[in-house]
């Protein structure tokens, strides 16, 4: 690395790219997951019952729908940015750091786009699934 | 050596005390690493088991309401607590807030507290009125 200018050296070597947006978006996420957690919890505990019907009947509901849905991309978005930050702090193999941050992304597209999908067929289904 | 025990230390590859801050920055990766799985593992199982069916969920059920499905949810549940008052407790000091010795080992102390009493009053409340 003796090479080139010192600027010439540390150019490409990944700062200043998207770190404050990063940091902007697990702050604006971990609040808004908090919220609907918090409707989550009350919700499911106010639930007369928690078998089959009552909770599918409870999901096709609009008003339970929707901030269901808003919480399962809020919760898979906030949990691919903070895990991220883990990885790239732990894991100094740049090869290794690579496969764990695709595997991330998949766990979180994929787990968030199952968790998604079943709360709208459970929603277009109108709770008889 | 004379150190006034009340000054702060200054901190140093090998100068250092360890204080509930520490414990909670620690804990607050930690839990969020398991929120990250197995809590979303778990939300995801109980989501997609209400969508294929009622056998399905009557599976996700009884796993639940086995001795060994209240043990994880209760470790989940307090994982959450943790998780949030830290949470709470780091965007507060984000704001520029809350760094004055005192302030932070206690809010730091409190969210330990806090996540312990939520735990105990939500299961309370779970086994105590189903």
């Amino acid at each position: 690395m003796a090479e080139g200018t010192p600027i010439g050296r540390v150019r490409g070597l990944g700062s200043a790219k998207s770190g404050a947006h990063h940091w902007w978006q697990e702050r604006l996420t971990s609040v808004s997951t908090l919220v609907l957690f918090i409707w989550l919890l009350v919700s499911v505990l106010r639930l007369p019952d928690l078998d089959h019907d009552s909770v599918t009947r409870w999901l096709a509901s609009p008003l339970t729908a929707v901030p269901m849905l808003l919480l399962i991309v809020s919760n898979f978005w906030h949990l691919k940015l903070g895990l991220q930050v883990v990885i790239e702090d732990y894991v100094d193999e740049e090869g290794l750091k690579l496969f764990a941050i695709a595997l991330l992304n998949f766990f979180a597209i994929g787990g968030g786009a199952l968790a998604f999908f079943s709360v709208l067929k459970i929603a277009f289904g109108g709770g008889n699934s | 050596m004379h150190r006034n025990p009340s000054r702060p230390m200054s901190p140093h590859l090998t100068v250092w005390r360890w204080g509930p801050h520490m414990l909670v920055s620690i804990l607050h990766r930690v839990t969020g690493g398991a929120l990250a799985t197995l809590g979303t593992i778990a939300l995801v199982w109980w989501l997609a088991a209400a969508a294929t069916g009622p056998e399905a969920y009557a599976s996700f059920t009884d796993l639940a309401d086995d001795w060994y499905g209240v043990v994880i949810g209760i470790g989940l549940s307090w994982t959450l607590f943790q998780h949030t008052l830290s949470g709470i407790r780091h965007v507060v000091l984000d704001i520029g807030a809350g760094y004055e010795l005192s302030t932070n080992k206690f809010w730091a102390n409190m969210t330990i507290v806090g996540s312990l009493v939520l735990t105990a009053l939500l299961w309370i409340y779970i086994l105590g009125v189903r």
